[in-house]
């Protein structure tokens, strides 16, 4: 009973490339190709070609011409005669700033209101609520402008803190004073300062270079000790004392490293009409902060919420079985493996924070798309040159935080074989 | 032995207590405080300043909203009648709600955007009920070019040819469907195509002049208002769902060239901020176009927050298919589906059901990003609020502007949040 099939000829026919499965993804994907090719090289043409029309070439030379415009929040020495590439920096290390100190607080505001709002007390819940409701369906650009109108309009102008019976008055004991032109705080200050380290484009300070090295330094040897502590719990079955111990390592060094350093504060004082001395915060800068602390913190709460929800209750009950009191619970079952579905969104929503920064365009805070995407580009004219670039630090922004966010992710994944 | 106890016994109850109230602590209002608000030293606090945080937003509000002014045609008269007391000054929205609703919009045409309104509501009700009578998807298949026609006015040839690609180019596809089926295909893509580029225009040009229908021409620069983010957020929210279907089918394609081409432009559209897109179609498309052409701002700005929204529904999409189980495709295979056949009727349906949540996200972002267009001189409602804070009428003003402001937009948001916990809630199959 020899029942072979004749096998089919396998010479190749041209209408194979569309009829056979295996190679019909080929044609496609040549086909695709092709068009994308094609409908690229005409947007390049056309650029070409209009430049030409216009007279202009493509050129990032400006980015080493004279600036000429001032920076008013900077981080690294900028005057106006500093060039358009430290103009650059200076947009982007404040873009930076404002995003990381804005993730921070969301994240704090978002974990408190989404656990409050699977609280069961009733008001609570509520007011939760109505918070996440009313920041998610509200645009962001809104709250912006509002919290910009109440820091601008609402809060006293610098001279109601004059005289004898001042109609404002300043916080903790003179040290903040809140004010329609921005917000002024003590200033630290180093009477034997360790001088500036030059790295180029610009200069650094040396004092905090060595206050956060210490601070590193600190929370290493920390974790070292809670090492140990656990290796020998793991062996004797007793956990060594240690909360004295991790006090003197992480907070003695910074300590003797601020008074060898002569650290002090200055305090803003009332000169005139103004304040003057110490540190101080616009008010552009405090309105986009604590309108991406609280809008994206909504949305926080609602991931919060999800992955908290997301853990079957079987998961409490057995920690309770296992006699483990709430909090233990807390720490060691649920959240762990709460993390794992709020992790996720939690790294899109940090990136949504880095873009909404871009957003600060409405209240005049120098980030990077107005120094940059701004009066660079508006000076220099160079449109193309200026967006290309801005779109790809953005682009390298985002890139960074989901990276370092997906790495962290990875390690706190459950691992399954 | 019962005797016995009977005997020994001098009582016994032979019925039973009828049954006590439970202690009032226990029951009703008593009961619901006690274990929601002060079960504990902690759920106490909470209460406590709860109670003090509605508190202080009354005592601070109320005030403010009893004392409301609807009619005064400035700031100084909403100060003289009110007298230094603490209110609200709506007569800015009653003197100029067709401005945050209509921007310039001449007057005598509000008919058109209303009736747009209206109309659109009965375009969308059988995509979004499916209780309406199915009919009347033709009608919201043709609304594009109704809507197009009554918003911007002219005549209304040239939107019906354009829209009467599609019926040639379906034309087309049955003609040729006797030769080949890949002709078929190839000629339902290329003969619209055709259409579009040579024929509708002419044609459009010598049906208006022979019968000539038309309205009064609008330009977009006069498009303002409420009315503009809805025409963007709409366009938008139509077009971006079948692109970032498109893309996430991309993404997941064995063709690695398709693939990569399509993982590139997700990612490089969710690594920049919608501004900097903005800004492009703005500043820069006229670099990327043939020399001499312009066209409309809200045209670009329409493809612009078509594709960044495409892009973020592409991942969503993405999500919804890598939540099916892998039986499902293998399913498809064995039962000997294409693929286009297997996506539409096994894999797309399940996929889009699990990410209903984050599609509607999607949307309600979209919407609200609209409001960017405020950047590149559109003057959407926020837009529109800072030129009535400019006149001298209403200088000084803003609580009421933005308080309004919001309150359409939380309908709108709030809205469409509600309706997909609905849509979720009906097309929920699994019983858990």
């Amino acid at each position: 009973m020899a029942m072979t099939s004749d096998t089919p000829s396998s010479s190749f026919r041209l209408s194979m490339l569309i009829y056979d499965t295996r190679y019909r993804s080929i044609t496609i994907q040549i086909v695709f190709l092709f068009l994308i090719t094609m409908g690229f090289w005409w947007l390049v043409d056309n650029t070409l070609v209009n430049l030409a029309e216009k007279g202009k070439d493509i050129d990032f030379s400006f980015l080493g011409a004279r600036a000429g415009y001032d920076i008013n929040q900077r981080l690294v020495d900028y005057s106006s005669d500093s060039i358009h590439a430290t103009a650059w920096l200076v947009g982007l290390l404040n873009t930076i700033v404002l995003a990381v100190v804005a993730c921070i607080s969301a994240t704090v505001i978002g974990v408190i209101a989404g656990v409050l709002r699977l609280s069961n007390n009733w008001i609570v819940s509520k007011l939760m609520s109505i918070y996440v409701e009313m920041f998610r369906n509200v645009p962001l650009l809104l709250w912006i402008i509002v919290f910009f109108a109440v820091l601008t309009e609402v809060t006293p102008a610098p001279n109601a803190f004059r005289g004898e019976n001042p109609t404002a008055s300043m916080l903790f004991g003179d040290a903040v004073a809140i004010t329609n032109r921005g917000t002024y705080l003590p200033a630290p200050l180093f009477d034997r300062s360790l001088g500036q380290i030059d790295i180029g484009v610009a200069h650094l300070s040396s004092n905090y270079l060595v206050i956060l090295a210490v601070i590193i330094g600190s929370i290493m040897g920390y974790r070292a000790l809670q090492r140990r502590a656990t290796v020998v719990q793991e062996a004797t079955g007793l956990r060594p004392t240690t909360w004295w111990k991790s006090a003197l390592i992480l907070i003695a060094p910074i300590v003797v490293v601020l008074m060898a350093m002569g650290f002090h504060l200055e305090y803003a004082t009332l000169q005139g009409f103004n304040f003057s001395g110490g540190g101080y915060i616009r008010n552009s800068y405090i309105a986009m902060w604590l309108a991406l602390t609280f809008y994206t913190g909504a949305f926080i709460a609602e991931n919060v919420r999800a992955g908290i929800l997301a853990i079957s209750s079987g998961q409490s009950e057995a920690a309770f079985a296992l006699g483990l009191r709430p909090n233990r619970t807390m720490n060691l079952v649920i959240l762990p493996q709460a993390l794992r579905v709020i992790i996720p969104p939690l790294i899109s929503q940090y990136l949504n924070i880095t873009k909404n920064t871009s957003l600060a365009l409405a209240v005049g805070y120098m980030d990077l798309r107005a120094t940059l995407g701004g009066i660079t580009l508006n000076q220099t004219g160079r449109e193309l040159e200026c967006m290309m670039l801005l779109m790809l630090t953005y682009l390298v922004l985002s890139l960074m935080i989901s990276g370092a966010m997906n790495i962290y992710n990875n390690s706190v994944k459950l691992k399954e074989r | 032995m019962s005797d016995t106890h009977s005997n020994t016994a001098a009582y016994v109850r032979d019925t039973m207590l009828p049954q006590k109230a439970p202690p009032s602590s226990q029951v009703g209002a008593v009961r619901w405080v006690r274990e929601n608000l002060f079960s504990g030293p902690l759920n106490t606090t909470l209460t406590v300043l709860g109670v003090l945080a509605v508190y202080y937003l009354v005592a601070n509000m109320g005030p403010w909203l009893r004392n409301s002014i609807w009619n005064a045609n400035s700031l100084s008269e909403c100060r003289e009648i009110l007298a230094g007391a603490s209110g609200a000054c709506w007569g800015v929205i009653k003197d100029r709600w067709h401005q945050l609703l209509f921007g310039f919009y001449p007057q005598d045409a509000y008919w058109r955007p209303v009736l747009t309104f209206v109309l659109m509501i009965v375009a969308a009700a059988p995509i979004l009920f499916e209780q309406v009578p199915r009919k009347l998807l033709w009608f919201s298949a043709i609304f594009p070019g109704v809507a197009f026609f009554i918003l911007w006015g002219g005549s209304v040839w040239f939107p019906v040819f354009v829209m009467m690609g599609f019926v040639v180019g379906y034309a087309a596809y049955i003609a040729l469907q006797r030769v080949s089926g890949l002709v078929a295909t190839i000629g339902a893509l290329a003969v619209p195509v055709i259409w579009w580029v040579f024929l509708a225009g002419p044609i459009g040009d010598l049906f208006a002049t022979i019968i000539p229908i038309e309205l009064p021409h609008i330009a977009s620069d006069e498009f303002g208002g409420f009315m503009i983010s809805i025409i963007i957020g709409v366009t938008g929210i139509a077009l971006s769902l079948p692109l970032g279907i498109l893309l996430a089918l991309g993404r997941q394609s064995d063709m690695p060239l398709v693939k990569w081409i399509c993982v590139g432009f997700i990612e490089f559209i969710r690594g920049v901020p919608l501004i900097t897109l903005l800004f492009t179609a703005s500043l820069l498309l006229n670099y990327f176009l043939p020399p001499g052409t312009s066209f409309d701002i809200v045209l670009r700005v329409i493809i612009m927050v078509t594709l960044f929204a495409a892009a973020y529904m592409a991942e969503v999409v993405r999500g919804g298919f890598a939540a099916l189980p892998r039986g499902q495709y293998e399913a498809a295979d064995s039962l000997g589906l294409d693929y286009w056949k297997a996506q539409r009727l096994i894999l797309l349906p399940q996929a889009l059901k699990i990410s209903i949540p984050g599609i509607v996200n999607t949307f309600i972002g979209l919407f609200k990003d609209t409001t960017l267009v405020v950047f590149i001189g559109i003057l959407d409602p926020i837009g529109l609020s800072t030129a009535i804070r400019a006149d001298s009428d209403w200088n000084g003003l803003f609580w009421e502007l933005y308080a309004f402001i919001a309150l359409c937009f939380f309908i709108f948001c709030y809205g469409m949040s509600r309706y997909s916990q609905y849509l979720e809630g009906k097309l929920k199959t699994d019983h858990r």
